[in-house]
């Protein structure tokens, strides 16, 4: 197990090196100074063009690209990933304090997905034709098909500003601080309702799709119809002998979905205001806050590694034949 | 899924004409039964009327739909037909030379279709093997997918509309006029729509929206997808160092969230609408990349392929024969998916203010406003969504329905 | 008296293309512990017969007449559930690809005792228990450790071994072996063949064996049924049918098997053309194209059954009656 992990540990070096090169060289290849990078250029001209020689030196932008990129991918390494100019604080500790906003919608949502999408996955494809069957098949290519944000007005519209059922954006109520813990827990739950369901609801959409059409395969697999001529019933049949099986490949997806999840996120958290990864990679591209661009796309990455670490992980715990170090065992 | 529904009614397939079974008989009793008249030619000059008098009905209502549409938009806006005629603008030269153009081909096509049909007596055999090409039975069982088709409808309609926006939009979607008088307005008969809070007319703007997001949408995919072919074919032939260092790239630009990423990149650069297609194609072009590789490992392995080489036949020319066909269809399923999640991401990225920007319309800038304004006046983001939303659930049936037609699986007889 | 009666089976498959007639008028007993081969080539519905029993035909096939009477009682009229209950617990299944068979994702044990659990009401400590006992019966070595085994850790000898004590464990009256030996090794054929008549004397139990393999034929089955194209033409006791075949398609299959003690006088011949496509079937009897004794009253209408002396059948107009 130890040294599974630490061998991954190993492999994501490297793609954390691309990831972090390839954002160097966009950010560089972009148009306009790279001083542009450290300070912003409405306060560069109202400065003395000898002050800005001297921070030029200072951040060593005197230098050719290549020593700039040396050093800062040192810096990167020791953890420093700048200081934003907008903020005025450590990039590291303005991720920090995003970052856990999102992973509270992202996980959410995966929840819902996971619920509702396999639930009526397994639903449809056991009734298969049904009337049932054919609106989950319908209705779920219809809500994958909507955007989220376009979804998620729509959604503020109708629950938020006219039935005044939900809150229309934030993270809390402005008496937050004057609540007891089980209220505040209730407030930021409230507050989730929306965002969660718009961010879960389309990947549910997709999730059930996915069910749909594996559980199917599954059902014809010689496994099951000798479950069921051992006189099974039908539910041990479905429930134990088809599911494990139609499973794991969703484990997989859930992985791989990581990133259109946190990549989904951007926009809801837009429409929401919430403060989470998105919204800060939004303003930053909206303020030219270069080291905060960086940093939310390394961000986003590790969390994608992350992902389908995790997703090996259940993998191999879920199918026997699967060992950790992903090969695929047959006799 | 339409397929498997079809099994489930054995009686339609007893009946002959409607749903012509694969086995004997079934396209020849189809052509012996429009018994070719060649009486009926003149009435090609309304397209699709013959197609209709001699049963070839789908071809008919196709063609008669088309016409009906074309003419409709002539003379509903017949004055700005014949103001476009001679306006300089380039818009405008194109819209209605397009119509002329697409009412012209659509009578010859019907013309010459129906001499052919009514001229020549069909081999049955020819007929028979015809019909049984992979090509036909795709189209044929495309046809019978009434959603996919349906869909594509929109999507002819949708381009259609695109390319007579100037036509068909009753204002100029740029022009600012006395807001404080039409700002803001609900929908209603003068402005379908509604306007903004420019008191611009939305519907205008919405059919001139449509350009860019149909635009994008395909031009991204086309990007993506040569792209992708290039570098897949390149890394799968090759292999070694070439297939570590693409598929290295590939792996990086996966991990990074694309969403993330294509919002640094259209940010960072100010992207135009060129480069918002090319930035597009450049984020997505991995998954037809990983799949192309793949299929040229495959096909390496194959014995075919070492046959053919060792009766001396260039190895390469090989693979790319097999690598065509067998790649097709799932690329051109993957590319209608594409399409769909372009114009979605397009959208995304103008309701950010950073992909296209104002004042030239997209439906998804449409919505950048304040979010107030998209809040209260629910008409601003209702009807860009809709249309956003209806283009990109067409592009996914499209996708289902090519998905099905394009399935080689045919028969269950595993049990059998 | 009879286990098993299958009477006027028809099963068919509605496609696209058409409806595929699978099993066609297909009618035969199965008595107390005795071994019946249902016997022909493959895609002549031999698999069908059997998941028909069982009411398993896959969509989109359908029984569409007969009558399936095991112990006096038709399973197509009875509830779901006591249908439920024969399965597995009176009619035990074997399937052709015992990998296939068996879910890949629980230990063999663990398949075992749930039906253990499930037809025998005992517990799950007792089925677990149970379970080693039987593993152990039908000689898997260590039947202690490879309880815990995943189907692909054992090899196809061993997960066919494996399958059969899951079919018998609830020692049921009939057991459906659909092709079990074809694939595995020749030499684990014979084990597993010996282990098949050895369970079977040991419960009692009758046996129902589809297959190709004539030589399995011979060693196994007291009668056979010969099948081809869904329909049946020829059964009787499994002697008389080697010794004497009746049918043309019988006679055919029998001189396409390499026999010892054949003399150069009985040269192997086969079948002339090949299996026609079950959607376009030639008219009458569906084997005059290929029989050399077929003329123009062979052509319009399938021949009736006619019956032998010693319980035999055959479906052919060039049989005459004695």
């Amino acid at each position: 197990m130890a040294r599974f992990f630490a061998k991954r540990i190993l492999q994501a070096v490297p793609l954390l090196f691309g990831i972090a090169t390839l954002t160097f060289f966009i950010i560089h290849l972009a148009p306009g100074d790279p001083m542009d990078m450290y300070l912003e250029p409405r306060m560069q001209r109202q400065m003395d063009p000898e002050v800005i020689e001297l921070i030029r030196q200072k951040y060593g932008l005197d230098q050719p690209v290549h020593v700039q990129y040396v050093k800062w991918l040192g810096n990167l390494a020791q953890g420093d990933l700048g200081e934003s100019f907008r903020h005025r604080r450590p990039v590291a500790s303005l991720i920090a304090e995003r970052v856990p906003y999102t992973l509270q919608l992202a996980i959410l949502a995966l929840l819902f997905d996971a619920l509702v999408g396999i639930a009526l996955g397994i639903f449809s494809a056991v009734k298969q034709y049904s009337l049932v069957d054919k609106g989950v098949t319908v209705g779920s290519l219809v809500i994958y098909s909507v955007p989220g944000f376009w979804l998620a007005l729509m959604l503020v519209i109708v629950f938020s500003v006219n039935l005044g059922w939900f809150p229309t954006s934030q993270t809390r109520s402005l008496d937050y601080e004057f609540l007891s813990l089980a209220g505040k827990i209730g407030d930021r739950l409230w507050h989730l309702v929306l965002p969660v369901f718009v961010l879960g609801v389309a990947q549910a959409a997709g999730t059930a799709r996915y069910m749909r059409n594996r559980l199917l395969e599954v059902l014809s697999e010689e496994y099951v119809v000798a479950a069921r001529a051992r006189g099974l019933r039908e539910r041990t049949v479905i429930l134990k002998h088809a599911l494990r099986n139609a499973m794991i490949p969703i484990l997989t997806i859930y992985g791989m979905s990581l990133p259109f999840l946190l990549g989904g996120a951007v926009l809801i958290e837009k429409v929401f205001a919430w403060p989470g990864l998105g919204l800060l990679g939004v303003e930053a591209v909206g303020g030219r806050d270069y080291p905060v661009i960086m940093a939310t796309m390394m961000m986003g990455a590790v969390l994608v590694i992350l992902g389908n670490l995790m997703a090996d992980v259940t993998y191999a715990i879920v199918d026997p034949r699967i060992s950790l170090d992903g090969k695929k065992r047959t006799a | 899924m339409a397929r498997n529904a079809r099994r489930k009614r054995p009686v339609r397939s007893a009946n002959p004409g409607a749903n012509p079974p694969a086995g004997t008989g079934g396209a020849a009793s189809a052509v012996q039964a429009a018994a070719p008249d060649p009486a009926l030619r003149p009435f090609a000059l309304v397209p699709g009327l013959a197609h209709l008098m001699l049963g070839r009905r789908r071809r008919g209502f196709h063609l008669l739909f088309f016409t009906l549409f074309l003419l409709l938009v002539v003379v509903v806006r017949w004055r700005a037909f014949t103001d476009g005629f001679s306006s300089p603008a380039l818009d405008e030269w194109i819209a209605t030379r397009f119509i002329l153009t697409a009412l012209a081909a659509c009578v010859l096509f019907s013309f010459l279709d129906v001499h052919r049909l009514t001229s020549e007596q069909l081999d049955a055999a020819a007929a028979i093997a015809k019909g049984k090409s992979p090509f036909r039975v795709a189209i044929r069982r495309f046809g019978e997918n009434k959603l996919a088709v349906a869909a594509l409808y929109l999507i002819v309609l949708f381009y259609l509309v695109a390319i007579l926006a100037p036509l068909l939009a009753p204002y100029d979607p740029a022009a600012i006029e006395n807001p404080t008088e039409t700002q803001y307005l609900g929908p209603s008969l003068q402005h379908l729509f509604g306007t903004d809070e420019f008191g611009r007319d939305l519907f205008s703007r919405a059919v001139f929206g449509a350009r860019v997001s149909l635009a994008v949408g395909l031009l991204a995919v086309l990007v993506a997808v040569t792209f992708g072919t290039v570098f897949g074919s390149l890394a799968g032939y090759f292999g070694g160092v070439l297939d570590n260092v693409l598929m290295r790239i590939v792996d990086v630009i996966i991990a990074i969230p694309t969403f993330f990423l294509l919002l640094t990149l259209v940010g960072v650069f100010e992207a135009n609408l060129l480069a918002l297609v090319l930035i597009l194609g450049f984020t997505s072009w991995t998954g037809t990349a990983r799949f192309i590789r793949g299929e040229i490992l495959s096909l390496k392995e194959r014995e075919f392929i070492e046959a053919a080489r060792a009766i001396g036949l260039p190895h390469r020319l090989v693979i790319f024969r097999h690598l065509i066909p067998n790649a097709l269809a799932p690329v051109l399923v993957s590319a209608a998916l594409m399409v769909g999640g372009m114009i979605g991401a397009e959208a995304g990225l103008s309701f950010l203010g950073i992909g296209i920007r104002p004042p030239t319309p997209s439906w998804g800038n449409m919505m950048s406003g304040g979010q107030d304004a998209l809040l209260t006046y629910w008409w601003i983001a209702l009807f860009p969504g809709l249309l956003l939303s209806s283009t990109i659930l067409a592009f996914n049936l499209l996708a289902d329905g090519l998905r099905d037609a394009l399935d080689p699986k045919t028969l269950m007889r595993r049990y059998v | 008296m009879a286990l098993l009666r299958v009477e006027e089976l028809a099963t068919y498959f509605f496609l696209d293309e058409g409806e595929l007639r699978a099993v066609d008028d297909v009618t035969f007993e199965v008595n107390e512990g005795e071994t019946v081969a249902l016997v022909g080539e493959s895609g002549c519905g031999k698999t069908i017969v059997a998941m028909s029993i069982l009411d398993l035909v896959p969509w989109p096939g359908q029984i569409v007449r007969g009558k399936i009477l095991f112990r006096h009682e038709d399973l197509r009229r009875v509830t779901r559930e006591k249908l439920r209950q024969s399965r597995g617990g009176e009619i035990g299944m074997v399937f052709q690809e015992p990998g296939a068979a068996l879910n890949p994702v629980y230990p063999i044990g663990r398949q075992m005792s749930e039906v253990l659990q499930l037809h025998r009401g005992m517990s799950r400590h007792e089925a677990d228990r149970e379970a080693v006992r039987v593993l152990g019966g039908v000689g898997i070595p260590e039947p202690e450790k490879r309880v815990n085994a995943y189907p692909f850790e054992l090899s196809g000898g061993m997960r066919q071994r494996a399958v059969i004590a899951i079919a018998t464990c609830t020692r049921p009256r009939l057991l459906i072996a659909d092709e079990p030996t074809t694939a595995l090794d020749v030499t684990v054929q014979a084990e597993i063949l010996d282990l098949m008549r050895h369970l079977q004397a040991q419960y009692n139990m009758a046996t129902l064996l589809i297959t190709h393999d004539l030589g399995v034929v011979a060693e196994m089955a007291q009668r056979m049924l010969v099948m081809y194209t869904g329909k049946l033409f020829e059964l009787g006791r499994t002697q008389d049918l080697f010794d004497d075949p009746k049918h043309p398609y019988t006679q055919g299959l029998l001189h396409s098997v390499p026999r010892l003690g054949a003399g150069r006088d009985d040269p192997l011949t086969g079948i002339p053309g090949a299996v026609p496509d079950l959607l376009q079937l030639p008219g009458g009897c569906t084997f005059h194209p290929r029989c050399k004794l077929s003329d123009e009253e062979c052509v319009d209408e399938f021949p009736s059954m006619r019956t032998l002396p010693y319980g035999r059948v055959c479906a052919c107009y060039k049989v005459k009656d004695r």
